[in-house]
């Protein structure tokens, strides 16, 4: 790191960078500068190329062509360490930390100094100097499977920092954080530019590009569709529409609900969480066909066991669940499917999905028992290919083939394949749990419409979420679920909830039933 | 009878051939213990040690020059290492089924030079006892750990030097971090192939020093699949040692001092099965394994290959 850098104002330039995988453009001309001393946000949607990009940057993938320059001169990266030399750190967003080994053993590993004893005590005051310096505070003689994901985080920011880095690549820095921990992040990362250092800070969020930004690169499919645009004077609509391509509709068209007999049918049921305590204490509810009915409530009130009882992956010690009138609980998983029950899970990768097999075979994993796929227990693999193919068409699944494993889809086109999956099998009814978790905002208005249309065409829809937003705008019904019990239900009839509605959701929300809550106002 | 093993002459006899018979336990566990702390599961070590073995005892009998036998010991065990390391490391072989085919390598190779090259089973003069000064005329003590070859002392000296290097040197950082989480190692510029490549040959070489401990140490001959699963015996002290050189030391102290008691339990006639005494330490082994199952975590990385996912 020489000194001299101080006379160039963009600490780095890339310039044309293009970088193919097989079957994908994932960086296609990019450019993209850094100056020194600001928080420069590269905004997209999963699987735009940020990552990719920045990976070209931290010398871990190298460029198909484009130049890249640090300080003003020209530099290639073979490795990391290159890249860390010419004083350029990433942060990860699956953290690189050996879990076993202290903070400073994490800090020191593949330094020449300390050059063969490890001396660490000596080591341990120097990490924590220079976390005092910055403002992460962390204690070096920790061992790292003992911290907090937010410390963790911190270890990896010392990690450079300890290297000289000058610029920081944050990947999705906040994806693993809580509020507070948010908070705290953005006070370092505020603190570290003023002294020098220069941080590029990857998102998909806009509300925190907005807050954190001085200036904003979006890109989206591999291309720019802005560049190093001022953070001040633009809008998050506006940085919406450059990460998605089209305007995003916060607020969906619905048409009023035309809710038909009742479809499904769950009544005064008792169920055990995976640890044998009671999880759902004589919940009922109802769905009717034509209608989205929403389950609002904190995560672990027993949202997970409800969709289980329903989806036949978990028994229930009382009541009983019908589906068309018919009993469906305590059989099978195959009982339900057969009697038209669609359920999207709430872990897309372990439960939805296996990952290491094609998306022919997942979107296949319901009807292969069937013609036309199978005939006496043969696969008829060119009609897979042909149903998948079809599939990838009318859900706009963007992946290279139908052959490609789905470990390598991004997270909203997983869930696509999923929802094709469960929604080509042209269900009575579909429980869906979190189905827009931790996908960017074009996936999320994806995911929706396609539960729209399903209510459009007469099934029923049981949407278990933990965002609120989320069920105000796409439910008919709420029910709040608190300590497996349902507090209330609330009637929503289009348009936008009203502040009461949302205050007495929340209330119910944290254990006060609909009655008392009615009886108090009254009163 | 039973009482005779009871008397102090016979406990010290048990107690030395202990500490004498845990050496080439010790030469392969602690090699193969740098091998999977940097994440390599190496089940070839029987193959290296009946090579190292054959060519130890092979240069004694032919120059009766010892040193030079051990060097080429050592040299045919890193050969056996390096071949090991290019499979598994560059070539991404499964390692478990590749540890495998090296120890039949080892087994029919040393067995077909034993045929060509020696025919019968001849002795040797081997490593003599070395009396520690002093030290080796303390009663009982002196001849239990002061009487013995230099190959003994070898074993135990490499033990401190073992948790020395791993926990408190950098190349030990390396070492385990690359067992732990390789991903991270790279990303530091540590060179994950480099390190296995090293830690891999070093157990190696280890193992056909075990190797020699038998041939010219230990037994004084050499004969086909001598070392009889001492190898993979090896390899389990290590998982019950918790990857660490004390424990390693522990388990095979444990093991050879059970064998040693067998051992004099036939030497003094004492009437019990000779079949059932063999199987004594085995048994003892699998059953302390079952008891120490995940008492310590193995490192993360183990038997998993590396590659950067580009």
């Amino acid at each position: 790191m020489a000194d001299e850098q101080s006379s160039y104002e963009n600490v780095v330039e890339m310039r044309g960078i293009v970088k193919r995988f097989p079957g994908v453009l994932a960086s296609d001309h990019v450019d993209f500068s850094l100056r020194r001393g600001e928080i420069h946000a590269l905004l997209g949607e999963n699987g735009a190329g940020k990552s990719t990009l920045m990976n070209i940057l931290a010398g871990l993938y190298r460029q198909d062509s484009g130049s890249i320059s640090v300080n003003g001169r020209p530099v290639t990266f073979s490795s990391p360490r290159d890249a860390i030399k010419a004083g350029i750190g990433m942060v990860h967003q699956h953290f690189m930390l050996v879990p076993s080994q202290t903070v400073t053993e994490n800090v020191l590993l593949g330094l020449d100094d300390p050059r063969f004893l490890m001396r660490l005590s000596e080591y341990d005051k120097k990490v924590a100097e220079l976390g005092e310096q910055f403002g992460l505070r962390v204690d070096p003689r920790a061992k790292v499977w003992q911290l907090s994901v937010g410390e963790q985080q911190r270890v990896e920011i010392l990690k450079m920092l300890y290297r000289g880095a000058q610029v920081l690549i944050m990947d999705e820095p906040t994806a693993v954080l809580a509020p507070q921990e948010i908070e705290d992040l953005f006070e370092t990362l505020r603190s570290m530019t003023l002294q020098g250092k220069s941080i590029i800070f990857i998102s998909h969020k806009l509300n925190e590009v907005a807050s954190i930004a001085d200036r904003i690169t979006v890109l989206r499919r591999g291309q720019m569709t802005a560049g190093g645009v001022s953070a001040v004077g633009v809008s998050t609509q506006e940085l919406a529409r450059l990460m998605v391509g089209r305007a995003v509709v916060f607020h969906l068209d619905k048409s009023p609900a035309s809710p038909g007999e009742v479809v499904l049918d769950v009544k005064d049921v008792y169920a055990e969480n995976d640890k044998g305590l009671p999880a759902l204490r004589g919940l009922s509810l109802n769905v009717r066909k034509g209608e989205i009915v929403g389950v609002a409530g904190v995560a672990g009130n027993g949202q997970r066991e409800l969709s289980q009882v329903i989806g036949g992956l978990r028994k229930c010690a009382k009541g009983e669940v019908r589906l068309k009138g018919e009993l469906v609980s305590n059989r099978s998983a195959l009982y339900g499917i057969q009697r038209g029950l669609a359920y999207v899970p709430e872990d897309r990768t372990h439960v939805g999905s296996a990952p290491n097999l094609s998306v022919t075979d997942n979107v296949i994993m319901k009807k292969y028992r069937q013609a036309p796929i199978s005939h006496s227990g043969l696969l008829d693999m060119n009609q897979a290919t042909r149903f998948a193919k079809g599939l990838k068409e009318a859900y706009d699944i963007i992946v290279p083939t139908v052959e490609t494993p789905v470990r390598l889809l991004s997270g909203g086109n997983l869930q696509r394949v999923i929802l094709a999956r469960e929604i080509s099998g042209e269900p009575d009814f579909m429980v869906a749990v979190q189905p827009t978790r931790g996908l960017d905002v074009g996936a999320i208005e994806g995911v929706h419409r396609l539960l729209l249309t399903q209510r459009e065409a007469g099934s029923g829809v049981l949407l278990i979420s933990e965002e609120l937003d989320e069920l105000l705008w796409l439910s008919d019904r709420i029910y709040v679920i608190y300590e497996g019990r349902i507090m209330g239900e609330i009637q929503l009839g289009g348009g936008d909830a009203s502040q009461e509605t949302v205050d007495v959701i929340g209330q119910m929300m944290t254990g006060t039933p609909l009655e008392n809550i009615r009886m108090e106002r009254d009163a | 009878m039973i009482s005779d093993l009871f008397s102090v002459t016979v406990l010290v006899g048990i107690l030395a051939s202990g500490i004498r018979l845990a050496t080439p336990y010790l030469y392969a566990a602690i090699g193969e213990t740098f091998g999977q702390r940097s994440g390599v599961l190496n089940l070839g070590v029987e193959g290296q040690m009946l090579l190292g073995a054959f060519a130890a005892f092979y240069v004694a009998l032919k120059t009766g020059n010892l040193g030079l036998a051990v060097f080429v010991a050592l040299l045919v065990g890193a050969v056996m290492g390096l071949a090991m390391a290019f499979v598994t490391v560059n070539l991404h072989a499964q390692q478990g089924i590749s540890g495998i085919g090296f120890y039949l390598f080892g087994l029919g190779l040393s067995d077909l030079l034993f045929q060509k090259m020696l025919g019968t089973v001849e002795t040797v003069k081997g490593f003599p006892k070395v009396d520690i000064p002093f030290l080796s005329d303390i009663p009982g003590l002196g001849e239990i750990f002061f009487s013995q070859s230099i190959l003994v002392y070898g074993a135990y000296l490499l033990v401190p030097v073992a948790w020395f290097v791993l926990n408190k040197t950098t190349l030990g950082l390396k070492i385990r971090s690359v067992g732990e989480n390789p991903e991270a190692a790279d990303s530091l510029g540590v060179s994950v192939a480099g390190i296995r490549y090293f830690t891999i040959t070093l157990g190696g070489t280890l193992s056909g020093l075990a190797g020699a401990s038998l041939s010219i140490g230990l037994l004084n001959v050499f004969q086909q699949n001598m070392t009889s699963g001492l190898g993979f015996i090896a390899v389990a002290l290590v998982y019950f040692g918790g990857w660490r050189p004390w424990g390693v030391l522990g388990g095979a102290l444990l093991f050879s001092m059970v064998n040693a008691l067998q051992l004099w339990i036939q030497v003094l006639g004492i009437p019990i099965p000779s079949d059932i005494a063999v199987m004594m330490p085995y048994v003892l082994t699998i059953l302390v394994l079952v008891a120490s199952v995940s008492r310590v975590r193995a490192p993360s990385a183990l038997t998993k290959s590396f590659e950067r996912d580009e």
